[in-house]
């Protein structure tokens, strides 16, 4: 293998180029970002970097290491289409040839089907953050769309620095996607406390210049509207060169696409997941370093191993900091532990742990999650301590 | 600028300068000294920038901060009392000359 071609260079696209190098591989390799500038972290975009500006610290390598490790960085440049017959990636009138081929494409910010929503910004790339940070260098009525870590993340930075916020939710709770009904509880409290006005159950209809009107027909006033109802996976390059996808790019559990010379890893990927089989697509840094660095083991050392790492989340809400270890499905059952520890439960398996300033109960439960299947039985016979586990 | 000594788990030794109130992961990452990940940017989520102080330089280093301990019992190599989450030391002027040594392995 001589020509290992990465598309998208965001953490994950990234750290397969890290992965790469650090297993030994010696050929050509590309990675082809559409962005301006280095890659960087982008979980600090909603939280540190609101608060400091300082987009030195998202850097996640120094210009040094690309030339040190012959990554040839390729920025501001878009993907037009894949040449899987050819193996030639088109950029408008540059080519790159490749032996395998990486799509590490991430996502984009989901613009829901209402009016005015060009009038919305964003918060997914450095750019994004920059014009957020300007706008708010005075005192703002901020609405936000959507309920869901972005925006709630916003909403307890903006409040903290004394803006006003609104966030409007089209489900009935908080985070309802990722956490279970007791955490979004604790989180509705959390920003009520805050002094954040929340509408649940009760989507934004309309943007205007005005503010955001919602289904209910309650008029919020505001100067900014922040979009950050969830995003949609980049994998229409994919789609048009034959592979499949389905809400996202399908790979299998060694983050194959049915084409032998293609992998994809991270946001865009839809993989099966280790414990159930089921195909699901995670937005976490954890899933996309995690794959790449699978992928890295396979091309270059040859390791035919199944992708099976325990996924985990977090999220900073002004001072409570939470943390999911597990997947869990929406319809699994919930325990709640004396101190406020959420265990998750798909029939008796335990499945997923979610903690607000935990951090021993959350590192317990990555242990306890990477093991064999751990038992509710079990769990309840030592009152859900881990430590006291067999 | 804080000079630190990075000293791998195969004796590979790598000398570089830190900027003040850098911290040790971030200054690995900047001078791209392999051994230490930082995955979760410095936020303390994850125990991937695992180090161990030097003993000569435990005393400047101080004791681990609050929520430290949880996270390194994640670490994936062994936990010693120098054990650290490099993201975690900062890079004060008195810590010029620094000395910590890294783990075979970080996940």
């Amino acid at each position: 293998m001589d020509r290992i071609v990465i598309i998208g260079a965001g953490q994950g696209g990234l750290q397969a180029a890290i992965s790469l190098r650090q297993e030994g591989y010696d050929g050509a390799l590309t990675l082809i970002g559409g962005e301006a500038g280095l890659p960087y972290q982008r979980p600090p975009l909603s939280k540190a970097y609101l608060k400091s500006g300082d987009a030195g610290a998202l850097r996640l390598r120094p210009e040094t290491f690309y030339d040190k490790n012959a990554v040839e960085l390729v920025t501001e440049t878009w993907v037009d289409r894949i040449d899987r017959a050819g193996r030639v990636v088109h950029a408008g009138d540059r080519s790159f040839a490749y032996d395998h081929l990486i799509l590490a494409t991430g996502t984009r910010n989901l613009r829901p089907p209402i009016a005015g929503t060009d009038r919305c910004l964003d918060l997914r790339t450095l750019a994004d953050a920059v014009k957020l940070r300007a706008v708010l260098d005075s005192p703002k009525r901020c609405a936000v769309i959507g309920g869901g870590f972005i925006g709630l993340e916003f909403a307890a930075v903006a409040r903290g620095l004394g803006h006003d916020v609104t966030v409007a939710e089209a489900a009935p709770r908080l985070m309802a996607r990722v956490v279970s009904p007791e955490i979004s509880a604790y989180f509705k409290d959390l920003h009520d406390g805050l002094g954040t006005v929340l509408h649940l159950g009760d989507p934004a209809a309309e943007v205007t210049d005005a503010g955001m009107v919602l289904k209910s027909g309650a008029e919020v006033a505001a100067d900014v509207v922040l979009m950050a109802a969830g995003v949609v996976p980049n994998a229409e390059l994919a789609a048009e060169a034959g592979l499949g996808v389905n809400n996202g790019v399908v790979v299998n559990d060694r983050l194959l696409t049915a084409d032998a010379n293609i992998s994809a890893l991270g946001d865009c990927a839809v993989f099966p997941d280790p414990t159930t089989g089921r195909p699901v697509r995670l937005e976490s840094v954890q899933a996309a370093t995690d794959h790449a660095r699978l992928i890295a083991k396979r091309l270059i050392k040859g390791e035919d191993l199944p992708y099976a790492a325990v996924p985990w989340f977090w999220s900073d809400q002004a001072d409570a900091k939470l943390q999911i270890a597990g997947l869990a499905a929406p319809e699994d059952a919930t325990h709640r532990r004396a101190d406020g520890a959420i265990f998750r439960f798909a029939g008796d398996r335990l499945s997923a742990v979610e903690t607000v300033n935990n951090a021993r109960t959350h590192m317990q439960a990555r242990k306890a999650l990477a093991a064999p299947d751990v038992s509710r039985d079990a769990l309840a016979a030592v009152d859900y301590d881990f430590a006291a586990l067999a | 600028m804080v000079n630190v000594t990075y000293i791998a788990a195969d004796g590979t030794t790598t000398t570089v300068e830190g900027e003040l109130f850098s911290n040790v992961m971030q200054t690995a990452l900047d001078n791209d000294v392999a051994g230490i990940v930082g995955e979760c940017g410095g936020s303390m989520m994850c125990a991937t920038c695992h180090c161990y102080v030097d003993e000569a330089w435990q005393g400047k280093t101080g004791a681990r901060n609050d929520g430290e301990d949880d996270m390194l019992d994640c670490a994936a190599d062994e936990v010693k009392p120098t054990s650290r989450l490099s993201c975690q030391i900062t890079l004060t002027p008195d810590l010029d000359g620094l000395v910590v040594h890294l783990p075979e392995a970080q996940y």
